[in-house]
Formats: C-alpha cells, sequence, structure tokens
C-alpha cells in the first residue's frame, strides 16, 4: 500500500521529484477548503500533508494549517515549504505543523523529511497532552483537569491555556497572545487577554490561580513559580 | 469556527451534555431560551434554530415572524450547578432574520453595532457594573415581601443563609468564569450587591444576563427567592446597577489624562455627553414603572444630572484612583438598575458618551445641577420618542415597539388605585 499526502496548492518542480523519489503520491488541492479536501481523500486517509506556504499569504497559510488541524480525521503530519524571510513568523506557531523546509527546495532534503515523517507518524497512537504540574490537557479530547477535577473552558479559555502550557515559563505580551491564540479583531482589543486570563484564573481555583503569573507591565508567564521570580 | 464546533461538539460528548440551553433576549431583556439534545446540536451550531419571532416581545411583526438563533460558540459553558452526568450547557444567541442578516429587533447584536462604530474610531469599551439584589423569604406577586434578613451595609452577621446563599453565588459564577470584584450586604435589609470585574461590553452583557439567572437559581433551590426588582420595598434603598465605564485606545486607557482629576479630553467629553443625553436615554436605564421609585432624593440614587467626585446623589462620579493603578482610571455611571436590558442601556450609555466625545462637548463645572432626570416612566418615554441619537443608536423598529409597549404600562398603572391614594384620601374626601 502506498501512501498518500495531500499536496497545497500544486506540485511541480523539485517537490513532485521529491515524491517520485520517495514513491508517495500527492493528491493535489489547489484550494484549502475542506469540502474540497474531503472529496480528494482516499477511503483510508492521507498519510500527510505538503502546504506550500510561501504560495499564500502567510497568515493565510496558517489558518489553512490550523482548519486542517481541526479536521474530525487526522490529516497526519503536515510539512511546511516556506521562503527564508517567513521563518521568523513560524514563532509560537509550532503546534501548526510538524516540519518545514525552506526554499529554494532541494530535492533530497524534502524527500528525506517527508519519508522521515510519514514513518515517525505510522508509530504515534497515543493521545497528544500537554502536562504541567497538576494541569493535563487531553488535545484530542479537549479536556483539562487540574488537580483531577476537570475544568469548564469556554474555547477561548482553552487555546489560551493549551498555548500557555504548551510554552511554559516564557513571557508573552498581550499583543503576542491576542495575534497568536486569538488570530483576529476582538471587541476587548488587548485587554481582552486581562479577562481571559482572570476568567482561567477564576477557574482553575484559588490553590492553582498562581500557575498563571502576571508579569509587570510585560504580559503574563505560565508555570509552577520559583521563590525567584517576582 | 470550524474548531469551535469542533470544541463544543467534543465537550457535549465528553462531559455527558444532556442538554444545551441556548440564550437570548427579548428587547426587554427577559431571558428566553431554547432547549436542544446533542442529537439536535450540530445542526443548531451549523445553521441556527428557526423560530417564530412574533411570540417574543419586540421582535417581529407578524408579517416577518420567522427569525433564526444563531450561537455564538465562544459563549459556551457548562452550567456548574447541575450534577456531573446529567450536564446541561448554555451558549448566547444573536438573532439573525432567514437571509442571515442581522435582524433588528436583537439586542445583543444593536450593542455590537454601537461598539463596531467605537471599534471604527479606535475604541474598546470596557464596563463593569454593580449588581444590586434583594433576597426575600418569598415572592407572592402583590404582596410586600419578607426581607431574607435584617442586615444593613457591609454587616458581617452570624452564618445565615443569606451570607451563605451570597458566598454560594460568587464562587459558582467564578466557577463559569465570571470575575467578581467583591460582594456585600447592601444598605437595606436583605439586600445584596455582587461587583463585577470589567470586561467588554458585550461579554459584561451576556455576564450580566447569566448573573441575574444564577442569583435566581442558586436563591431558588435554596428555597428562597431572588429579585432585581428596583425599588422592591418602601422606605429603603432600591437596587442599582451602578456601572463603571472606561474607553480604551491602543491597549491605553483613554480617560487617563491632565484634565480634574487625572481626566483626559476624551474622558470629559464623553462625561459631557453622558450628562447631556442622560434625560433621553433614562428611558432604556430605567425601564419600569417602578424604576423611577427609586431615583428619589435622600437614597443615594441619582435625582440631577450633575457630575462630581464623591456626591453619591451624582449621576455620574470619578472614582478616586489607588496609587499605582492608574489604568484603573474610570467613570462611574449611577442610573441604571439591574433591571434594565444590558444590551440595551450599555448601548445607549456608550452611544451617549461618544456623542460628546465627537461632538466636543464641553463639561460643566462639577457638582452643577444641569438638568433633572425625568421622574416617571411617562416622563422619560416622552423624551426618548423625541430623541435622535436612540432612533440611530436602537433602529426604528426598537424604539417603536420600546414606545408602544411602555405606554401601554404607564397606562395600565395609571388605571390602578394604590393604597396610598386609599389610605390618605379615603377618610378625607
Amino acid at each position: 500500500m502506498t501512501d498518500v499526502v495531500l499536496c497545497i496548492p500544486s506540485c511541480e518542480g523539485p517537490i513532485r521529484k521529491a515524491f517520485d523519489v520517495t514513491g508517495v503520491t500527492p493528491v493535489v488541492s489547489a484550494t484549502g477548503r475542506l469540502n474540497d479536501i474531503a472529496a480528494l481523500e482516499p477511503a483510508d486517509g492521507f498519510a500527510g500533508a505538503v502546504i506550500n506556504a510561501s504560495a499564500f499569504p502567510f497568515t493565510e497559510a496558517m489558518n489553512l494549517c490550523r482548519q486542517l488541524r481541526s479536521r474530525e480525521r487526522s490529516l497526519g503530519p503536515v510539512i511546511l515549504l516556506l521562503d527564508h524571510y517567513q521563518l521568523d513568523d513560524l514563532t509560537f506557531r509550532e503546534d501548526l505543523f510538524d516540519d518545514f523546509v525552506v526554499g529554494p527546495f532541494d530535492v533530497s532534503e524534502l524527500a528525506t523529511r517527508l519519508r522521515h515523517r510519514l514513518r515517525r507518524a505510522g508509530n504515534e497512537s497515543v493521545a497528544p497532552r500537554v502536562e504541567h504540574g497538576q494541569l493535563s490537557m487531553n488535545l484530542e479530547t479537549y479536556q483539562a483537569t487540574i488537580a483531577g477535577r476537570v475544568m469548564d473552558l469556554t474555547y477561548m479559555e482553552y487555546e489560551l491555556l493549551r498555548f500557555l502550557a504548551t510554552n511554559p515559563h516564557r513571557v508573552f505580551t498581550r499583543e503576542t497572545l491576542l495575534s497568536r491564540v486569538w488570530g483576529y479583531e476582538y471587541y476587548g482589543g488587548a485587554r481582552t487577554v486581562d479577562v481571559h486570563v482572570r476568567r482561567l484564573r477564576a477557574k482553575l481555583g484559588e490553590e492553582y490561580a498562581h500557575l498563571i503569573a502576571t508579569v509587570r507591565s510585560v504580559g503574563y508567564k505560565f508555570g509552577e513559580s520559583s521563590e525567584f521570580d517576582v | 469556527m470550524q474548531s469551535q464546533a469542533q470544541y463544543v461538539l467534543r465537550t457535549v460528548e465528553e462531559r455527558g451534555v444532556r442538554f444545551v440551553q441556548l440564550w437570548f433576549t427579548d428587547v426587554l431583556g427577559r431571558h428566553k431560551a431554547f432547549h436542544v439534545t446533542p442529537a439536535e446540536l450540530e445542526d443548531a451550531l451549523d445553521q441556527g434554530m428557526t423560530f417564530d419571532g412574533s411570540a417574543i416581545d419586540g421582535f417581529s411583526r407578524t408579517s416577518e415572524s420567522d427569525v433564526l438563533a444563531r450561537p455564538d460558540l465562544t459563549t459556551f459553558q457548562l452550567l456548574p450547578w447541575y450534577e456531573e452526568g446529567r450536564g446541561i450547557a448554555r451558549v448566547f444567541c444573536d438573532i439573525v432574520n432567514i437571509d442571515g442578516s442581522p435582524f433588528s429587533g436583537c439586542p445583543r447584536q444593536q450593542l455590537r453595532r454601537v461598539l463596531d462604530s467605537a471599534h471604527d474610531q479606535g475604541y474598546a469599551f470596557y464596563v463593569a457594573p454593580e449588581i444590586e439584589y434583594f433576597l426575600f423569604k418569598d415572592l407572592v406577586p402583590g404582596v410586600s415581601p419578607e426581607p431574607l434578613d435584617r442586615g444593613s451595609y457591609f454587616d458581617l452577621l452570624p452564618d445565615d443563609t443569606a451570607s451563605q446563599l451570597r458566598r454560594r453565588t460568587v464562587l459558582t459564577l467564578e466557577e463559569m468564569g465570571i470575575g467578581v470584584e467583591h460582594a456585600q450586604h447592601e444598605d437595606a435589609p436583605g439586600q445584596h450587591e455582587i461587583d463585577l470585574r470589567y470586561t467588554d461590553a458585550l461579554t459584561m452583557a451576556d455576564t450580566v444576563m447569566s448573573v441575574r439567572h444564577v442569583v435566581k437559581e442558586l436563591a431558588r433551590q435554596a428555597g428562597v427567592a431572588a429579585s432585581f426588582m428596583p425599588k422592591p420595598l418602601a422606605g429603603v434603598q432600591g437596587s442599582g446597577m451602578h456601572t463603571h465605564l472606561s474607553l480604551w485606545r491602543d491597549d491605553q486607557n483613554a480617560f487617563i489624562g491632565d484634565g480634574p482629576y487625572g481626566l483626559s479630553d476624551v474622558a470629559t467629553k464623553f462625561i459631557a455627553g453622558l450628562l447631556h443625553h442622560a434625560p433621553e436615554i433614562t428611558a432604556i436605564t430605567n425601564q419600569w414603572v417602578n424604576s423611577y421609585k427609586r431615583l428619589v432624593p435622600g437614597v443615594e440614587a441619582p435625582v440631577d444630572v450633575a457630575w462630581a467626585r464623591h456626591d453619591a446623589a451624582a449621576l455620574v462620579r470619578v472614582p478616586s484612583v489607588k496609587p499605582g493603578r492608574i489604568d484603573s482610571t474610570r467613570i462611574e455611571y449611577r442610573s441604571p438598575d439591574p433591571a434594565a436590558n444590558p444590551y440595551l442601556a450599555f448601548a445607549v450609555v456608550l452611544a451617549a458618551g461618544l456623542r460628546g466625545v465627537n461632538g466636543d462637548y464641553e463639561l460643566p463645572a462639577e457638582g452643577a445641577r444641569v438638568q433633572r432626570l425625568p421622574q416617571s416612566l411617562a416622563e422619560a418615554v416622552s423624551l426618548m420618542a423625541d430623541s435622535d441619537l436612540l432612533l440611530e443608536t436602537l433602529g426604528e423598529h426598537q424604539v417603536e415597539w420600546f414606545l408602544r409597549n411602555k405606554r401601554a404600562e404607564w397606562d395600565a398603572y395609571r388605571e390602578q388605585v394604590t393604597p396610598f391614594e386609599l389610605e390618605r384620601y379615603l377618610p378625607l374626601l
């Protein structure tokens, strides 16, 4: 059985050659529309996806990844093809892709990564989790527990907590959180982040509210703090 | 959007949710809901729920009666007072026409519209209300209710039902992610207050609906009753919803400046706008016959249209800011009561303030009585009828319906012969 990999928005030149080398079958979808993708999907699903982010405005490419991630049926590992100048924008968006290759694309590099990712994906079957101290988040079922107690979160609260818990001990400004977690215009502006942090602290409960620390005049930081922290 | 829907559906599955309540409000701010089962939920999330709007106050003329309730997935929340495994969740809805366009009778979208126009000018609008209410032993229509306790302002009472209930209410709100600044016993017997931490105005209007529901529901479970009626008992103060307001621009509090009490130009013009338009928006912030029995002298309720730092009878107060907490610079608008429609109340308050900002209104002297608030629903309604600010903010559909409804309420009230008249006139005349 050969692996079938989704390719957006095209499969030409070195990309096509890399597929040929690995013996993986590409299926091309010109758009990222989920309906179009579902129509192309083989019965046993895609083994992975190669997305040429340099063919889209960057945020559009990221939204596409986000959408693919949210599909009921997994797409397997996502490999991004990028221009060099797009690298900086990947920071804090690591959760949206599994690997990346920078253009100009080298056939053997692309083929190696493709093969490597597909092999690894075949061996993983454990539900992805984020754990930190007493906090546990099951990314597949969207359920978060604190000290064994299930937290009832709204979607944005869940997304914010997931982002913070995935990047512990790092200080984020409100603007960073807003653009990375919300990613769209919101009535509250950056103060929205404060409002959601408060709500999360309330739901974490008194004992664990400190997991989200305010960093004066900067923003927020997640994690069990050491006594040296302010 | 896609992943939000998936989040909701998955949570419903994982938590064993039996029903999802789709919440919305009519024009008068009364809480309405559909109950859908998980099986129907996906459709409801995807397409919305069609219903006959003519059954809802202020929604439709009969010719255009079908509307859609479309869930706002960001507001999906499990209700913490139901047991595990029999879970009930709620999600707020916007009401739209069958073709998907915003429905003109939907208060939530009226507020969105005003927030959008503020947003276009670069402003985000934050509000933090102080919600007062009474706890009574029982509520029987027509009978003067008996307060649950005999406490007064800030009293620390032995651990009675009322204190336990207030504490439970605060914890439940926190579990729902509603930040409570503090809660206390208020001045009158049986009267309590919950002060909320500021959020953007749309979230807060949703929150006020949730708070009213939670307070009433938990009181019911404790075998007592809660009421947000503005003036349930004669002779003691009524229940208000003093509302703290601030505008933010580029993540900076736009009310901070070099003017009086550290206020900016924007803030003083905003206050001037509120003072100028206060009489005409009062029909919205104080929408019942009974609302005007709270707005009387001598019980810390505003009567005159004035602003001040300290005077509790002023309509607009400029609270002191703690050192180092300059971001909490704000103003307090004191006339609204907790029986208002929070969506419309926040919308008209913002619209009035923005008129002041955009029209360069001049701030009157501190303490100067500019005009007075309407003294009855009838007076408030006639001021509303002449208001182009309200027409612009709420639209013709709502203003027209509201005027008709409120005139009818006033007429029904006028026909009553009250105990006051019987007591005073019957022996005398």
